[in-house]
């Protein structure tokens, strides 16, 4: 219990205005180091699962942990930071700030974190460089670097964010459906890539797509649709 | 904090175009606030200053607001005049250091023509006390010579030695010309800013000549007296319009006022000009304020569609919010980033419009003063119109918590993932 990442218990969430719950399981763990696959179609609740282990929204009922610190009982900008310190996010698309150069993007979480920062400053000699050995391993040459982020195609872009995901070593990686809009050999290249650096990095890793082909490749697969009361009938497929 | 405010200065740079837009109409809108607050108070400057040195304005009785309009703005005309004799008594009065009576009626191409002596050009006074000084010529010496204005000169192009002809009352329009007896232009004044600038100022023994073959407003049918013969008649006066008084101590004016009311050989009235200017000054008051009001509008406008424009922007950015705050960003950080940039465009714009004006006077200062006689300078801000700046802005940041609030709402709502 005590090296489990994300350990979601008896959880019940409606979100404000609405009548009935999203969500409603008993339980949702994620150990340490574990790659995990979530198969969480639209109306799954897959959006509120993220939500609650971002700290982004609390549940009415039941009890958010993440590394054995329960998120119920920070307010709500103790929240804001303990995410960026401990997660890194990876969305579908339109990762990055279209304004801010690649290198920018890579380290914003270490702009609002400092434990994210002091993580990063201790894989490299500065954040800089911390920044261009993750996007060396992510495959992405130093001649992308200083182009603009819309200049990228999506999979490097993808790879850029993953590269924002990983920087200070979070313990846990949360993807929400970042191969959706690349092509089946770059999802797998891609999720080489993702892998192997968590791995690295001892991340936990939280993949949530709808894409069975990519299932096997993880440790465990959670079925969203399963373990929530509330998925709505005509989505659950 | 810091990098806030350079995360929500790429992003405005990202959007500069329409943002420039934006800054563009709040600069302009605040530059017209500004420029409307100055010709307002340059015009109220110029008209408490058009008179001083004058201790009373003495004529007909009627208001005093009326006896200032044609005494010393040469608008309308009097309604009665009042005695030569009465006058000349003013003059003896030991209270009295000097008077200049003044004659109206006449006018030259719409140019007002008033009658007057010497002592106007050694007596009257504006601005700061300021005397009238002649840039070019001399004073009349004869009958038939005229000192003018230095816009009556500019406008009409007239130089020394001119020959100009008066017409029979005041308007453009259907006057009868005292065509048989033109002036010649031997001074030209500096230009005060007052409407001296628009006098044509002759003689009063020369306004008495023209009219001496006139009755009731129109010439004799079959007399004509040529000018060389005028000075065979008398060209004294018999009535003047009004009579500038100064007095050789201040401190007697309410009791030479009292007198002059109280004379019972003609209804007369004295009038303390700052008294009567404020009076007047209420009057046209209302438009000045209406002007005030139309341009705070302007502004109010402006900042609406700054608002609107961001507020437009946030649609497209829920992406963005929902990825600041996936590395940590606050919903507060999200509402300062927001309203950062709403006060940055309202700073930028104000600055930019009170540049934008200063440039404006100085292109168009010399322009503005010749056409419509008001000098506008190319200051900076007075403390009237800083304050004014001060709420412009103060209304802007309120207008840009709007946006502010909206993305801060937004990004709660949203959390991770924007329902797009």
């Amino acid at each position: 219990m005590s090296d489990a990442a994300i350990a979601l218990r008896d959880i019940s969430f409606t979100w404000p205005g609405q009548k009935t719950p999203t969500l409603a399981l008993d339980r949702f763990d994620v150990q340490a180091h574990e790659q995990v696959f979530v198969s969480g179609p639209s109306g799954s609740g897959k959006s509120t699962l993220l939500a609650l282990i971002g700290g982004i929204a609390s549940a009415q009922g039941g009890s958010v942990a993440i590394l054995g610190q329960g998120l119920d009982a920070l307010p709500a900008s103790r929240r804001d930071r303990f995410r960026v310190d401990h997660i890194g996010f990876i969305f579908q698309q339109f990762n990055l700030i279209p304004y801010l150069s690649i290198l920018d993007n890579v380290l914003l979480p270490c702009q609002f974190s400092a434990y994210r920062r002091e993580r990063a400053l201790a894989q490299g000699q500065d954040l800089h460089a911390a920044a261009h050995s993750l996007l060396r391993s992510l495959d992405l040459a130093p001649d992308l670097w200083r182009r603009a982020v819309t200049q990228l195609s999506i999979g490097q872009q993808q790879r850029v964010a993953a590269a924002r995901a990983l920087i200070g070593r979070p313990e846990i990686v949360v993807a929400d459906e970042p191969t959706s809009a690349l092509d089946s050999d770059r999802q797998h290249a891609f999720l080489d890539l993702i892998q192997h650096e968590c791995e690295q990095a001892g991340a936990s890793l939280v993949f949530v797509s709808h894409d069975q082909r990519l299932a096997e490749r993880f440790h465990r697969r959670i079925a969203l649709n399963d373990i929530n009361r509330c998925a709505s009938m005509e989505d659950a497929g | 904090m810091s990098f806030l405010f350079r995360l929500a200065a790429r992003s405005a740079w990202n959007r500069r175009f329409t943002l420039g837009l934006m800054l563009l109409a709040i600069a302009l809108s605040s530059a017209m606030l500004l420029g409307i607050e100055r010709i307002r108070h340059e015009v109220r400057e110029g008209f408490s200053q058009s008179v001083s040195g004058t201790d009373l304005v003495v004529g007909a009785r009627t208001s005093p607001v009326q006896l200032m309009l044609y005494a010393i703005f040469r608008i309308g005309g009097a309604t009665n005049n009042m005695g030569w004799d009465s006058a000349q008594k003013l003059a003896k009065n030991p209270a009295v250091a000097w008077t200049i009576p003044l004659s109206l009626g006449d006018s030259h191409r719409g140019f007002p023509v008033l009658a007057t002596n010497g002592n106007y050009f050694e007596h009257f006074h504006y601005g700061d006390g300021q005397a009238l000084h002649l840039s070019e010529g001399r004073v009349f010496g004869s009958v038939f010579e005229t000192v003018i204005g230095a816009e009556v000169a500019q406008h009409l192009h007239y130089k020394l030695g001119d020959h100009i002809v008066l017409s029979h009352g005041m308007g453009s329009l259907h006057l009868t010309d005292h065509a048989d007896k033109p002036f010649t232009v031997t001074g030209i004044l500096a230009r005060t800013g007052t409407p001296v600038d628009r006098t044509v100022h002759i003689g009063l023994d020369a306004m008495e000549a023209i009219h001496l073959d006139w009755e009731g407003g129109a010439p004799m049918p079959g007399l004509s007296i040529a000018p060389a013969l005028v000075k065979k008649f008398d060209l004294t006066p018999k009535t003047v319009t009004a009579v500038l008084v100064g007095l050789k101590n201040r401190a007697a004016v309410f009791g030479v006022q009292r007198d002059i009311a109280d004379d019972n050989s003609e209804p007369l009235m004295a009038v303390l000009p700052g008294v009567a200017l404020d009076e007047l000054w209420q009057v046209v008051g209302v438009g000045e304020n209406a002007l005030l009001l139309v341009s705070a509008m302007v502004v109010i406008v402006g900042l609406a569609g700054l608002v609107s424009a961001i507020m437009a922007s946030l649609g497209e950015r829920r992406r963005e919010l929902a990825v600041l705050r996936s590395v940590g960003a606050r919903p507060t950080d999200i509402f300062l980033l927001l309203a950062l940039e709403g006060l940055a465009v309202m700073l930028a714009g104000v600055v930019l419009g009170v540049l934008l004006l200063t440039l404006a006077l100085v292109a168009l200062g010399p322009f503005l003063s010749a056409q419509f006689g008001v000098t506008l300078h190319a200051t900076l801000p007075a403390a009237g119109e800083l304050q004014l700046l001060l709420w412009t802005i103060a209304a802007g940041f309120l207008a840009s918590l709007l946006p502010g609030l909206r993305a801060y709402r937004l990004s709660l709502a949203d959390g991770l993932t924007p329902r797009i």
